[in-house]
């Protein structure tokens, strides 16, 4: 084993930027997609609540990779009819972009289970204290059952982001240079598989580690003013 | 949507999830096996005993499956000793590979799920077993692990799934599962939402089928009945 790297390390450090970006970007469209979705399907409305879980159902049964290249190689007509609308001289979804939809797509899949047993855990008389105070319903969710959802659904989350982070190294496979691929490029030079994947798994416990770090103080600071039996 | 293209590479596609049936079982059986000895270990009172499979199970649960699949399938390559050695036909076919992977991915998660149960099987009936004479060994085999069976078993049908979607990973070496057949498919009629959406009803056909079945096995072993203390 080399321990210089061959002088891949920069490309690495590169390609571990570019997994976070891509996880922290898929994290938030997952999470924006996610309440949508225990919104639905918590609704009062049958017909949103339907498209609620049907959105859950779907997306949890088939696999990220297959969604991953579904979303960029499937889009690639569409894309190109919506360029012909506009006017444009061409338009393609970056393997980037590609990646933080898919991603943030199973996310939120997940996320919207997550945040739905979160919302379905707020005591209802909660709510009902809202209403009495004449909040509207927009309000009660922002000011009561937003800031409550948050502490519950925390330790969920933070599994899903673990599970997200590990699922980026699915996108190189549609070329995104991120650390599985950066390791790839640099087995091709340097004929060394075991080495360069080996590092890439420490650089994914790295991160994961990071991550574990992170949710402890995010779970700490959530439960403040709770026992620690309660929370 | 195409819908004749759809039926004409149907076939191929069942072949496809045919392979992906078999990568699942295997691994999830064997993972099973391999998990039992490692849960029991993880819920040991030593820490010595509990520290070792812990080394294991963070490896594997916190690097992607990906990053795995290749070392196993391009990393080992890289050492004579393996290329020399005797295990190489079966290291140099991508179906061990990936099956070996997925193997000692889900035993991983499969040894914490067994770890949980084992440690939520109530003190009360583990005092019980020991009252009535049984030796730790007797205990652990005929109160414990069939109880904690019971308790994982939901979590274990979960685990299952996952397995079923990691599967597709093993397009990436080059095994024509469901979606490596899906890729190959497509590379030749260029129409890759309809068959990209044809395998997607077939894992979500397959998923579907799992679960009815684990439901099935649970009534079975009478989970339900199990959760009264």
């Amino acid at each position: 084993m080399n321990f210089d790297l061959y002088g891949f390390g920069p490309a690495l450090a590169a390609g571990t930027l570019m997994t976070i970006k891509l996880a922290l970007s898929a994290l938030v469209l997952g999470l924006v997609l996610g309440l949508l979705g225990a919104l639905a399907k918590t609704s009062p409305y049958k017909p949103v609540q339907w498209l609620g879980g049907t959105y859950s159902t779907i997306v949890r049964g088939i696999p990220e990779l297959l969604w991953v290249l579904l979303i960029y190689f499937g889009t690639v007509n569409m894309m190109r009819t919506l360029a012909d609308v506009l006017g444009l001289e061409s338009l393609e979804l970056s393997p980037f972009a590609a990646g933080v939809i898919a991603l943030g797509i199973c996310f939120g899949a997940y996320a919207t289970e997550v945040f739905r047993g979160a919302i379905l855990a707020i005591p209802k008389g909660h709510r009902e204290a809202g209403q009495a105070l004449g909040m509207s319903k927009a309000r009660i969710f922002w000011r009561l059952i937003l800031p409550q959802m948050w502490r519950i659904a925390l330790p969920g989350l933070g599994n899903l982001f673990m599970i997200l982070m590990k699922d980026t190294a699915l996108v190189s496979v549609i070329g995104l240079n991120e650390i599985m691929r950066r390791s790839q490029i640099a087995v091709t030079a340097s004929k060394e598989p075991f080495t360069f994947f080996l590092v890439a798994a420490f650089i994914y416990l790295g991160l994961t580690i990071i991550a574990m770090t992170g949710m402890y103080f995010l779970e700490k600071r959530a439960g403040r003013g709770f026992s620690r039996s309660a929370a | 949507m195409n819908w004749e293209v759809i039926i004409k590479w149907l076939p191929r596609l069942a072949e496809g999830a045919v392979l992906t049936l078999e990568l699942v079982a295997i691994a999830v059986i064997a993972g099973l096996i391999l998990a039992i000895p490692m849960g029991i270990a993880r819920s040991s009172k030593n820490l010595l005993v509990r520290g070792l499979p812990y080394g294991y199970i963070f490896f594997f649960r916190g690097t992607p499956l990906l990053v795995q699949l290749f070392l196993v399938y391009y990393g080992l390559a890289q050492f004579d000793a393996v290329r020399n050695g005797p295990f190489w036909p079966i290291l140099r076919d991508p179906f061990w590979c990936a099956v070996i992977t997925m193997t000692l991915h889900t035993t991983a998660y499969i040894a914490e799920i067994l770890r949980g149960a084992i440690q939520s099987v109530p003190q009360g009936e583990i005092e019980a077993a020991r009252a009535l004479g049984m030796s730790r060994s007797q205990a652990m085999l005929r109160i414990i692990l069939p109880r904690a069976a019971r308790i994982g078993l939901p979590a274990y049908s979960n685990e299952v799934i996952l397995m079923l979607k990691a599967s597709a990973l093993a397009s990436t070496v080059t095994l024509l599962e469901l979606t490596g057949m899906a890729r190959t498919i497509i590379a030749r009629t260029y129409l890759p939402v309809e068959i990209f959406f044809a395998a997607g009803m077939f894992y979500l056909v397959i998923a579907y089928v799992l679960v009815q079945a684990f439901r099935l096995l649970e009534r079975w072993l009478r989970v339900d009945a199990c959760q009264g203390r």
